[in-house]
């Protein structure tokens, strides 16, 4: 069963921030969930077997032919909310 | 005055060619009409302000008689696919003032054909609902009756047609996001195939579920659009070559045999609106008369899929949504230091919706719970997926309705989101079976004197779009 606790270091790992009142609220509806999401355990055989099947797959590519250093810079940059030069600003980590 | 009730892109395009009227006079048209409406329906976030510049590009290229079946035709685009230099922002908060620094390989492919954008529409944010209520630019009202949701996510888009407000329009599906709000609304919506149109450019949310997919007037128009946006693109590595492997179906068709469509019965016992059933039945009678043969199938695993599908989604969208951190781009909120900027950025950027889905899949994803849930329902989806594969021996396409239940009323279900989550039961299937399926108007039904549309969905083995375009206007009595 999921605890207010539980909740808490979910909330901390996902980094949102959740007032008392919608930490009750979020148990509530996660246990709801939960409890209709278990019926798939009722389910039996072999993951691995299963997983190869599937289409979804991945594909990579050479790793070669880069376009012109810088020519995108700007446009993203220009995104941030914060810069310094040709670098994201953040705050002092050490 | 262009009638833009009745029009349809081929014959948009039929009248741009004989100069019956301009591209820039069509574009005019739209754009009063979504003055007119959309202040009632919320269907678009914005309207760009070069619209008639856009169509006189086209006029020009039609002049030189190099235009394409798109060219100068006003679309509708949903508000998580990038245009370069456009605003874009899956209609949340955390990303105002985000303009997007490349073109959506759909939409490249859209300019090339000389596509006329109106504007970006309201979604449920992230695309995570399935009524617009989500948006945190207020919902999207339906056309058919205003106090009820458009459906969602991708409600802005499907609206915009409805309501006349965009001959055509792009939205995205991961669970049903573009079938759900077009049987909601009485127009048409594509689920393709996994793979078949590029995701580079979309705003991820569920990864191995995401497609985009038109959402238009008639199955001519879905087909048309689809034809332009298909295609293998090395952006996006889980895109599929052009492929046709001939099968029975084929066989069938090449010697002018009907063919045969599926019906699950055993999944109409419980959970669907009567009006709803005997829609569905009115359908298979529909079908019936036109000379295809009608075959129940069973499909053990897919009362499963909805179940799997909050299992994966969450998961995956967690994982995308960990980007937004209030330092590449977007809202920024300033906190004591680099962890609390991130957690009063994401705290105040992100909707109700979108915070239980992430705290949902981090805990899914958390070690101990793993392999309960993620392995297990990957597991599971398999087992659906084997389903519809058997099924397919004995049957073309497999028919069901689009949702258990018509447009409920704003407000109705957002205190349980399992309820809302509920009107998904029939449409996450062919995301989870990466399937193609199409969600077709079947009539109304009549509600607080109001008539609202109901939809059924068609869904054809891998690839198979073109099974759903020939059987979908048979059943919408368009010329093949």
């Amino acid at each position: 069963m999921i605890e207010i606790k539980d909740i808490e270091k979910l909330a901390e790992l996902s980094r949102i921030k959740l007032s008392d009142e919608e930490k009750g609220q979020m148990r509530k509806e996660i246990v709801s969930i939960l409890s209709y999401i278990d019926q798939i355990k009722q389910v039996s055989g072999d993951t691995v077997t299963h997983r190869k099947k599937n289409v979804v797959r991945n594909v990579l590519r050479e790793d070669k032919d880069p376009h012109e250093g810088g020519i995108h810079t700007e446009a993203i940059l220009h995104n941030a909310p914060k810069r310094q030069g040709n670098y994201l600003k953040v705050k002092k980590i050490l | 005055m262009i009638d833009l009730s009745s029009l349809t892109i081929k014959k948009a395009h039929d009248h741009l060619m004989k100069g019956d009227f301009t591209a820039v006079d069509l574009a005019k048209t739209y754009l009063a009409q979504i003055e007119k409406k959309n202040k009632d329906i919320n269907a678009y976030l914005e309207v760009f302000a070069d619209v008639l510049e856009q169509a006189a590009v086209a006029d020009k290229r039609i002049a030189e008689g190099k235009s394409t079946l798109l060219t100068g035709i006003p679309l509708a685009i949903k508000d998580n696919i990038l245009i370069e230099g456009r605003h874009a922002g899956s209609a949340s908060k955390i990303l105002e003032g985000y303009i997007a620094t490349y073109d959506a390989t759909a939409i490249k492919k859209l300019k090339a054909a000389g596509a006329v954008f109106l504007g970006r529409t309201n979604m449920d944010e992230f695309a995570m609902g399935g009524s617009n209520e989500n948006s945190a630019y207020g919902p999207v009202h339906n056309p058919h009756d205003e106090a009820r949701v458009s459906g969602g996510s991708s409600g802005g888009s499907a609206a915009s047609v409805a309501m006349n407000g965009a001959l055509a329009a792009l939205g995205s599906d991961t669970g049903g996001s573009v079938r759900q709000p077009a049987s909601f609304c009485g127009v048409v919506g594509l689920k393709p195939s996994y793979g078949r149109i590029s995701r580079n450019g979309l705003m991820a949310m569920g990864s191995s579920l995401d497609q985009i997919g038109p959402i238009t007037k008639n199955v001519e128009d879905s087909e048309i659009l689809y034809s332009f946006l298909k295609g293998n693109d090395p952006m996006d590595s889980t895109t599929l070559p052009d492929k046709i492997n001939s099968t029975a179906t084929d066989e069938k068709m090449k010697s002018g045999k009907k063919l045969t469509i599926g019906v699950p019965m055993h999944l109409m016992k419980e959970g669907v609106d009567a009006d709803v059933l005997k829609n569905y039945n009115e359908a298979i009678e529909r079908y019936k008369s036109l000379g295809y043969e009608i075959k129940e199938v069973t499909l053990p695993n897919s009362g499963y899929a909805l179940a799997v599908y909050y299992v994966l989604m969450p998961a995956e969208a967690s994982s995308n949504l960990a980007r937004f951190d209030g330092i590449k781009y977007g809202m920024h909120v300033d906190g004591e230091n680099l962890i609390d900027d991130y957690v009063q950025t994401r705290t105040a950027g992100f909707g109700k919706e979108v915070r239980r889905r992430i705290i949902l899949g981090n805990y899914i994803l958390s070690a101990g719970y793993y392999d309960a849930y993620y392995n297990k329902a990957n597991l599971v989806s398999e087992l659906i997926r084997s389903d519809y594969e058997k099924a397919f021996e004995e049957v073309d396409l497999i028919l069901t309705p689009t949702s258990p239940l018509p447009a409920f009323k704003i407000g109705e279900k957002l205190a349980d989101p399992l309820q809302m989550y509920l009107a998904d039961i029939f449409t996450v299937t062919a995301n989870l079976t990466s399937m193609p399926a199409i969600s077709l108007p079947s009539g109304v039904v009549m509600k607080e004197g109001k008539s609202l549309p109901l939809g059924v969905q068609l869904t054809a083995p891998l690839y198979r779009e073109d099974l759903l375009f020939t059987v979908g206007k048979d059943f919408l009595n368009e010329k093949v």
